[in-house]
């Protein structure tokens, strides 16, 4: 810490809502610095009030929200103090905010050029051809291609992560002092995330602006950030150098969030994940000793449950402080923990329940009165997959590489246009859910991916239980009723909330009760799409855990979507890799994950964000454009963005599929051997006219 | 990502069984109760309460029968301590004739309303859930009902086929339905692709239990909305019927039908037609103001 | 661009097609009652035989239809047994009242209900929306003949400050301009109740919005989010109901035109339809509809106008 004046200052802020049931005190004691030039994380899950902070910072908290006490410096003077003429000169201009959801950030009428211009127009005055060329200097320094052309689209135009691109230049347009990002890279698929977040470090460091990182998720965190605070239920409870937080986490909710995080590079044998206890606390509601206590795993009554607890240094790391009583006296934490994890009969390389032959999808995309069409869009283009019976097999890819597509044909919400899906013996892919007898209904069944929308809002989470069994097995109604309090069980929730309505459930809660209603058939195989994206991260340890068991105890055989690849390296046995509705890459989780890898796999785990300050991974940005869907190319779908373009081999001829040992088989015109031997060199790949950065230097501690 | 609500964390875990009737009641209680808490819905709520009880209660409120004629009065008519409101042209008291006039208004008005929901929203959820050619008839159907201006409608419909409650009730429900049927046709098209359907299709439930049991339910609340506002409209439209000539035919009192009656008369007795647009005035307000204030709650929440 | 007028002109023709068929099936379904109308109530079975006969009414309906749109592209419009004259001398005359009507409704509706729908809605909650709120609600929930026997009552009986007729005919020591201004006054009012409602919604909406705060937190004053932000992302919406209200103001009107007695397209089609009139109700149906048509496709050119998503 310097002994300049910090640029952001809270000081025993205490922010509340004012609402029709009182005061809710969101952040109760916030205290914490923020220097010139510096990058601090905010992490913490949902409700921790870290959003809060960032919005009252800018005055921004609404009608029902007040700064309660305490005091916001900034640049050493009292925000609350400014004059709305003078918050409205550093709203901008010293104060830049970059939103989540960038294309609900954009207005949509009005041009990107318009809106970026509007900045400095405003704040410095400049007339719009001045203020034009910084707009098209800003684009370029962003990244974005083609500016001119830019400044003229309107925001629905463009692709996620060209959209953020634009709030981010938005936001510097300026030059402000104080960036503050709201989770800026939630929604974005990773290998966009990755390039967004490359880009904040390097502006960062060209503007020199101070940066508050505001998310939940500790690798983006690590990756940008000097520092890190960890918030829970309103409290800052730990904050450090990001180094040592990672590598000796004091406070017992930092070690939980390790904890329960799947690592990319670690073997889950070695490390299982342990998920919190409990779940996070309502905004308001705060017990009298520590905030986390009720959930902690190291909790002392007389110590813990007696008064508040203060942030305090640990004695030997003076930059790093914890909010716990017992932070000096707990063991030093490690990354390997005893435990099983769960598996299934992995290496059986038992029959195969479900297969996958020729895979094919096109919509034709109608419309208005007449329906002209106007060229097919190919969501999956020919794929081969072959699932074990008991097994778990991962799909993942980032958005439109038809896995979801592939999850609803293999359910009967869609149906195939070519190639074969065969569940057992039946030939199922032009089967419609509504023609589907029941028995293979109960066959397949499965879980949804949005917690809030999984169930029915009017229904009891009984009902929707009891429903699928009586609709499913054909149970009379006591003995439905007997079968739902058990599968209530099964999934761990208590019978109690068989009578509430999902908006009284957690994400969690509902998400479980999606899983007992997946399960009322007792199927043999589950489908899985993205179930635990949309929860916190505490609680998704517990599903996948929760996963995990049901399908080693029964056998079940599952089939997870994911775009997470730590969460797929945990929990599948298989996994495949799809690109652009073809499947890149497929094998063994071990092996899939580990070289000769597909190009696209290379750059999906180079891109993923992880907690390891000594991360050394060769950082590959993925440039070129996504070919449309409507005119996919004849050769390689990756071939237009792939760093190891051959040249026109890629682009002219479908890559052959070479297959490896263990069933592992990558879909490649560069031999295997090589591959091999290139990624084991760490030389990251250059594709001519790209630049590929050099691997990132650790955080300054 | 949701937080868990305030119940959730804070209220003690306690054994409930499903569909509990004390518990049922108690969530009706609490849902009248939030009426009370906006001011629009409030006041809408009481005058609307208040005339209802004026319909039901109309044989006992009344001072007179309503087509009575007290010739003696003819000659003033003004409000006097025999006639409160005073007497129409014809001598009959126009206090007992708007107490009577809301019990016409009140019986066909809901009566309407109610039909043209439940044909609006069987076709709305049709046409949302199988689309295709079912959609396509059915919006066309209703699009043409719509471009037709309602009132060319009535009068070609109701002077060819001559005009009576139940005339009257069977044309607002057909002209009405389209625009409950476009409604409900959005909302299902909305919840048709969430995952809750998604898992009753994977049930194997038949399309008429995802549309009953399924769908239609969580379009309550904006189908309530609009029955209030549609209620409004609705007496509107009775009351431009009467005044133009084509509503129920007379003696009957209703409350158009009076203003017609008297209007011209409005320069010398401005009495007679005054109170009775006073009085379609009041509901309307009232059934108004009640649909602002629960549009108000359902946002707040 | 080409689709869009394709898709609507189709619309157009089916729906007129559609509705006339159906309003020339309604009246002269069965050939007697036709026969019947036009003689009048008093006719013997002979005559109505008689005539039923003469004016080849005993044919099918179909082809009697197809005679009948043949006619109408001759340009014969029939003839109005109401008004005895041809349709088309009456038609045209009272339609053009009814537009001058309309035309200076919607010059003041327009403006007053987006000024009191945004003042509304960029600041909801505040005493000037809540104000807003309940006097358009109050305003929308007048019924226009209430509201005409209201307004007249205060400057017609009691001020004597305007003419509680307007037929245009001149005499009577009133200006014609005096004569407009309850007329507009009682349309203004209760349609512009509504408009201002439906500006209202969607403004509050709008002001919800993540690139509202965007534009707030760039530093942006009040007033600049309003016009430079707000303002054409909350007209989406509502200028599809704007531009239905015209249809209304042609055909919905009737009950000012009574009231007030106004030589108008509404009162027209209620006497052809009280009298029975056919070749006016034919007529008239087409025409009404047709208005209603054209607005629509004046609503969804705005609509593509101001909503750059469904343009690209």
């Amino acid at each position: 810490m310097t002994d300049r004046e910090p640029l952001l200052a809270f000081e025993h802020v205490r922010i509340s809502y004012f609402t029709r049931a009182g005061e809710l005190t969101v952040v109760p004691d916030l205290s914490f610095q923020l220097g010139a030039g510096e990058a601090l994380g905010l992490v913490g899950e949902s409700g921790c009030g870290k959003s809060t902070v960032a919005l009252s910072i800018v005055r921004y908290l609404g009608r029902a929200g007040r700064v309660v006490a305490g005091r916001i410096r900034f640049e050493g003077r009292d925000l609350a103090a400014l004059s709305d003429a003078e918050l409205r000169r550093v709203r901008g201009r010293r104060i830049a905010m970059v939103y989540q959801d960038p294309v609900a950030s954009l207005n949509p009428v009005l041009t990107v050029g318009r809106q970026l211009m509007e900045v400095p127009m405003l704040h410095d005055g400049l007339g719009p051809a001045a203020a034009r060329a910084r707009a098209v200097r800003m684009l370029a320094e962003v990244n974005l291609a083609d500016p001119e052309r830019v400044l003229e689209r309107y925001p629905h135009q463009l692709s996620g992560g060209q959209q953020q691109r634009i709030v981010i230049a938005m936001a510097l347009i300026a030059e402000p002092a104080l960036l503050i990002l709201d989770e800026p890279t939630t929604g974005l698929d990773v290998t966009v995330e990755a390039a967004v977040l490359d880009l904040v470090r390097a502006l960062r460091r060209r503007h020199n602006s101070a940066i508050l990182y505001i998310s939940h998720n500790l690798g983006t965190v690590a990756r940008v950030c000097d520092r890190v605070g960890v918030m829970y239920g309103g409290e800052l409870v730990e904050e450090a150098p990001v180094r040592q937080l990672f590598t000796d986490p004091r406070h017992p909710y930092t070690r939980g969030l390790l904890d329960c995080l799947p690592a990319l590079g670690r073997d889950r044998h070695r490390a299982p994940l342990a998920p919190i206890p409990g779940q996070v606390p309502a905004p308001g509601v705060r017990p009298r000793g520590c905030g986390f206590a009720p959930r902690c795993g190291h909790v002392d009554p007389p110590r813990c449950l007696g008064g508040p607890v203060a942030l305090l240094e640990i004695a030997a790391a003076p930059l790093h402080r914890a909010r716990c009583v017992r932070a000096g006296e707990l063991p030093r934490w490690t990354p390997d923990r005893d435990g099983t994890a769960p598996t299934g009969a992995s290496a059986s390389r038992g029959e195969a329940i479900l297969r996958l032959e020729g895979l094919r999808k096109e919509y034709r995309p109608g419309g208005g009165w007449l329906g002209w069409r106007r060229g097919a869009v190919r969501a999956l283009n020919g794929v081969d997959l072959a699932v074990a019976r008991g097994t778990t097999l991962a799909i993942v890819g980032e958005s439109g590489c038809g896995k979801s597509t592939l999850a609803r044909i293999l359910s009967g919400l869609e149906i195939a246009t070519g190639g074969r899906v065969r569940l057992g013996e039946l030939e199922v892919g032009m089967l419609p859910i509504d023609r589907r007898p029941r028995p293979l209904r109960r066959t397949l069944q499965m879980v949804f991916q949005n917690p809030d929308s999984t169930l029915n809002p009017s229904h009891t989470a009984g009902y929707a239980i009891t429903r699928a069994l009586r609709r499913l097995r054909g149970l009379p109604r006591e003995e439905s009723r007997r079968e739902m309090a058990r599968l209530l069980e099964i999934v761990q929730l208590p019978p109690e909330l068989a009578a509430r309505k999902p908006h009284q459930l957690s994400g969690g809660q509902k998400q479980r009760v999606a899983i007992a209603r997946a399960l009322a058939g007792d199927p043999e195989v589950v489908v899985a799409d993205e179930p635990v994206s949309a929860l916190d991260v505490s609680v998704q340890a517990a599903i996948v855990n929760l996963l995990g068991e049901l399908q080693a105890g029964r056998g079940t055989t599952l089939v997870f979507i994911s775009h997470d690849l730590a969460v797929v390296r945990y929990l599948a046995d298989q996994v495949a890799v799809m690109y652009l509705g073809t499947v890149a890459e497929a094998g063994p989780v071990d092996a899939v994950f580990a070289p000769p890898s597909h190009p696209y796999t290379e750059a999906l785990l180079s891109a993923v964000p992880v907690t390891d300050p000594d991360d050394r991974r060769p950082r590959i940005l993925l440039e070129g454009t996504l070919p449309s869907a409507t005119a996919l190319p004849r050769g390689c779908p990756f071939a237009s963005r792939c760093p190891r373009y051959l040249g026109a081999l890629c682009d002219e001829t479908p890559p052959p599929e070479q297959r490896l040992d263990g069933g592992h088989r990558i879909a490649c015109h560069i031999p295997a051997a090589e591959l091999r031997r290139l990624q084991a060199s760490g030389v990251p790949p250059a594709r001519a006219g790209a630049t590929a950065g050099p691997p990132p230097t650790s955080a300054r501690a | 990502m949701t937080p868990p609500t305030l119940e959730a964390a804070a209220r003690p875990v306690r054994l409930a069984r499903p569909a509990a009737r004390p518990a049922r009641l108690r969530a009706w209680a609490r849902a009248l109760g939030r009426v009370t808490e906006s001011a629009p819905a409030s006041i809408g709520a009481a005058i609307v309460l208040a005339w209802v009880l004026a319909a039901c209660l109309a044989p006992a409120l009344s001072p007179y029968a309503p087509n009575a004629n007290d010739f003696a009065a003819v000659a003033s008519p003004t409000p006097s301590r025999a006639h409160w409101l005073g007497t129409d042209h014809l001598g009959r008291d126009i206090l007992a004739r708007i107490l009577w006039g809301a019990r016409t208004v009140l019986t066909v008005a809901p009566l309407a309303v109610l039909g043209a929901t439940a044909l609006g929203a069987l076709l709305g959820l049709t046409a949302g859930y199988y689309r295709g050619w079912i959609d396509l008839v059915v919006s066309r159907a209703g699009d043409i009902i719509l471009t037709f201006p309602v009132i060319i409608l009535y009068m070609i419909v109701l002077a060819t086929f001559g005009s009576s409650a139940g005339n009257i009730i069977a044309v607002l429900t057909v002209t009405k339905a389209p625009i409950i049927a476009r409604i409900v046709r959005g909302l299902t098209l909305e919840l048709r692709g969430r995952e809750y359907v998604l898992a009753a299709k994977m049930r194997g439930e038949s399309p008429l239990y995802v549309m009953l049991v399924e769908i239609l339910p969580n379009a309550r609340g904006p189908l309530l909305v609009d029955m209030c506002l549609r209620m409004g409209y609705t007496i509107v439209l009775i009351g431009v019927l009467g005044f133009l000539g084509i509503g129920l035919p007379p003696p009957d009192p209703d409350w158009g039908g009076m203003v017609k009656d008297t209007y011209g008369m409005m320069s010398v007795w401005p009495h007679m037609s005054l109170f009775p647009c006073a009085a379609i005035s009041s509901l309307v307000i009232g059934f108004n103001l009640l649909a602002v204030g629960l549009r108000e709650l359902a946002l707040r929440d | 661009m080409a689709r869009f007028c394709l898709r609507h002109l189709l619309a157009l023709v089916i729906t007129l097609g559609v509705v006339s068929f159906l309003v020339f099936a309604v009246n002269e379904f069965s050939p007697g009652d036709v026969a019947r109308k036009i003689l009048g109530a008093y006719a013997t079975d002979e005559q109505v035989t008689l005539l039923t006969r003469q004016m080849g009414l005993d044919r099918p309906l179909l082809v009697r239809y197809v005679e009948y749109l043949r006619k109408l592209a001759a340009g014969d419009l029939g003839f109005s047994t109401r008004f005895k004259v041809p349709v088309g001398q009456i038609i045209w005359a009272r339609l053009e009242n009814t537009l001058i009507l309309a035309a200076l409704a919607f010059a003041l509706i327009v403006p007053v209900s987006m000024l009191l729908g945004i003042l509304a809605g960029m600041r909801e909650g505040s005493w000037l929306d809540r104000a807003i709120l309940v006097f358009s609600t109050v305003v929308a929930s007048v019924p226009e003949f209430a509201m005409g026997v209201f307004l007249a009552s205060i400057f017609v009986v009691w001020l004597g400050w305007l003419p509680g007729t307007a037929t245009l005919a001149g005499g009577g020591g009133w200006s014609t301009a005096a004569q407009f201004v309850l007329p507009v006054a009682v349309v203004v009012l209760y349609d512009a109740g509504y408009v201002v409602s439906m500006i209202r919604a969607s403004m509050v909406e709008v002001m919800q919005r993540p690139y509202i705060r965007t534009a707030v937190l760039k530093g942006m004053g009040f007033r600049r989010v309003v016009l430079a932000h707000a303002l054409r992302n909350a007209m989406i919406n509502p200028v599809t109901v704007i531009c239905l209200q015209i249809s209304y103001l042609v055909s919905g009107v009737v009950v000012v035109e009574t009231v007030f007695a106004y030589p108008g397209f509404g009162r027209m089609m209620l006497e052809a339809a009280l009298f029975k009139d056919i070749a006016l109700i034919e007529v008239g149906a087409l025409v009404a509809v047709g208005v209603a048509i054209g607005t629509q496709i004046l609503g969804d050119l705005a609509y593509m106008l101001l909503d750059p998503r469904i343009r690209t």
